[in-house]
């Protein structure tokens, strides 16, 4: 694809420009231009009209504006063209601890639609493993560890492009700051991430967040209304359907109000991987694997045993219990032994 | 010797990731020094102090923060060159929203936070505009959601930016950006004759002056009035 520059869009009509490329109008309004008015003028006519005392107050670099505009434009075709690559498998080559240790195994691959987890104390170097996968480091950060994705060093876009992540976070944090109704919030998301069927999209999030919370809420509700655990199958629903991260990691999922089995296999339906930074066995135990780190490097990787596979079933058992307690709770009812 | 500019409204966390950035620096081997510039008060050069990095602080009092950067970074530059530091980071607070005390070529970073609303990036001007490097900060404290829209909104008013998530409590993030900032090439003797990326404010009326009573006729200079339109009823 040829590339555009500044001069192929100075003297286009906006109007050509957004029939060409209708994403490009979030550009011209986030940076204040007036593309009512001006909507059959070229940008460079509307630069003239300008009085240089507007530009001056408003701070506008028309040459700039420009360049910007073009690579704007560059990067969201190119960003639009990727036939999706699926990242199929992430590999993780040894580093060393904080000693200088070399860690111990030679590769570790995590392919799609699997979950695991990452055990450790505080501080014993989760959130660096984590940033290793997420800059996609090549010998090049404090552990000395390699990723690759499909078995390939990794592209260099996964460090800096601003719209493709490889990791997305469900941090412990249950609030969300903006204040808009669920709907309204979601298309803004959808809105940034390109989405063109928003409508089905919006009502597929809010059913499966419903489907994930014990109470069940409308899309008119503000977001900042929503329970610790609406907003927590919000945020997760959400970010399994809507975000273009292939890699999801979850620090602790609260056992509160909220199906954490259902939400687990939500997000492995939509070909993700998942990274779990738990404790609670009933979710440490769901992967397959299970990384432990100590003292900054990944000490050992142990398979789930068939052993812990039945307890596991035991506290799952245990957990629904206490889930229907809970319910009941809810509902004002007595609890009968 | 590296100079790197650093700005972004009060209150983001400029301090803490660039102390969290600089012991990635120091780990390199890098000797680091930094000076800071705010208006009234600051005690932020205690806090650089503490982590072991020798740090100059300038108050711009009754003047202009950005005028003043200006008018003293070349000096700044020539105290970093004296102590023979590889790395020299300014750190300012852009208090207008309008200014960017960037330099051609010389690096620029912009750090603004999640919770400051998805209106932000489109009012913040040339300090966010033409930086080469935005960070994001107090992601930890919203929605992934939340997070990616902010990162849009900032990449449609800057899409030439890196844009980083850092997060200033934990250093996630800031070794990251570390590697972004120094370059081993990059040798600054001098700012003389560089010029700033955009120009500042023009402002030079009788309240410049210390004229404090209101009414039009102490008005005088640069003065402007605001449009409050004239709609017949």
């Amino acid at each position: 694809m040829a590339v555009l520059t500044d001069l192929d869009l100075k003297h286009e009509t906006i109007d050509t420009i957004l029939i060409k490329y209708p994403f490009a109008e979030t550009f011209l309004t986030n940076n204040g231009v007036d593309i009512l008015t001006f909507r059959y003028s070229s940008l460079d006519d509307y630069f003239k009209s300008l009085d240089p005392e507007h530009i001056e107050d408003h701070a506008i670099d028309p040459e700039n504006l420009l360049n910007q505009f073009a690579q704007f434009i560059n990067q969201m075709l190119s960003f639009l063209g990727e036939d999706n690559k699926i990242v199929e498998s992430i590999t993780i080559l040894p580093g060393y601890d904080k000693s200088g240790v070399s860690e111990s195994f030679t590769e570790f691959v995590i392919r799609k639609n699997e979950i695991v987890s990452i055990v450790g104390p505080t501080g014993s170097g989760k959130s660096r493993l984590l940033g290793d996968i997420e800059w996609a480091a090549q010998n090049d950060t404090p552990t000395g560890r390699s990723i690759l994705i499909n078995e390939k060093v990794p592209d260099k876009k996964w460090r800096y492009s601003s719209s493709e992540k490889l990791v997305a976070q469900l941090s412990q944090n249950m609030n969300f700051v903006m204040d808009m109704s669920v709907f309204e919030f979601l298309e803004l998301h959808a809105e940034s991430r390109m989405v063109t069927d928003r409508e089905n999209i919006i009502k597929r999030i809010i059913e499966e967040a419903n489907n994930l919370a014990g109470e069940k809420f409308d899309p008119n509700t503000p977001i900042t209304a929503l329970s610790g655990g609406q907003s927590r199958a919000l945020m997760i629903a959400d970010t399994a359907i809507l975000s273009k991260s292939p890699i999801i990691l979850i620090d602790e999922i609260e056992n509160a109000g909220i199906d954490r089995k259902k939400a687990l296999k939500l997000l492995l339906s939509e070909e993700k991987i998942v990274l779990m930074a738990t404790h609670d066995p009933v979710l440490a135990l769901m992967g397959n694997r299970r990384i432990v780190i100590k003292n900054g490097g990944i000490l050992k990787v142990i398979e789930t045993t068939e052993e812990e596979k039945e307890i596991l079933t035991e506290i799952e058992e245990l957990d629904k219990k206490v889930m229907t307690m809970r319910e009941k709770l809810r509902n004002g009812e007595k609890l009968t032994s | 010797m590296n100079l790197v500019t650093v700005s972004g409204p009060p209150s983001v966390g400029k301090t803490s990731v660039i102390l969290k950035t600089i012991v990635s620096l120091k780990n390199r081997g890098l000797k680091v020094g930094v000076v800071k510039f705010d208006c009234l008060f600051t005690d932020d050069d205690v806090l650089y102090e503490k982590a072991g990095v020798m740090v100059q602080k300038g108050l711009s009092g009754g003047l202009c923060p950005d005028h003043y950067f200006v008018s003293n970074i070349e000096e700044v530059t020539q105290w970093g060159l004296e102590n023979n530091f590889d790395i020299l980071i300014s750190e300012s607070a852009g208090l207008c929203n309008r200014c960017s005390p960037y330099i051609k070529d010389i690096k620029a970073v912009c750090v603004i936070d999640n919770l400051s609303g998805i209106g932000t990036p489109k009012k913040i001007g040339p300090m966010l505009k033409s930086a080469d490097i935005v960070i994001i900060t107090k992601g930890d404290i919203v929605s992934q959601a939340e997070r990616e829209v902010f990162a849009s909104r900032v990449h449609s008013v800057n899409p030439s930016a890196t844009i980083l998530h850092v997060n200033g409590l934990t250093g996630q993030g800031s070794f990251e950006l570390s590697t972004l900032l120094y370059d081993k090439d990059e040798n600054i003797t001098t700012l003389k004759g560089k010029t700033l990326r955009f120009s500042m404010p023009a402002a030079l009326c009788s309240y410049c002056l210390g004229e404090t009573r209101i009414g039009e006729s102490y008005q005088m200079g640069n003065v402007r009035k605001i449009d409050l339109g004239k709609k017949e009823i």
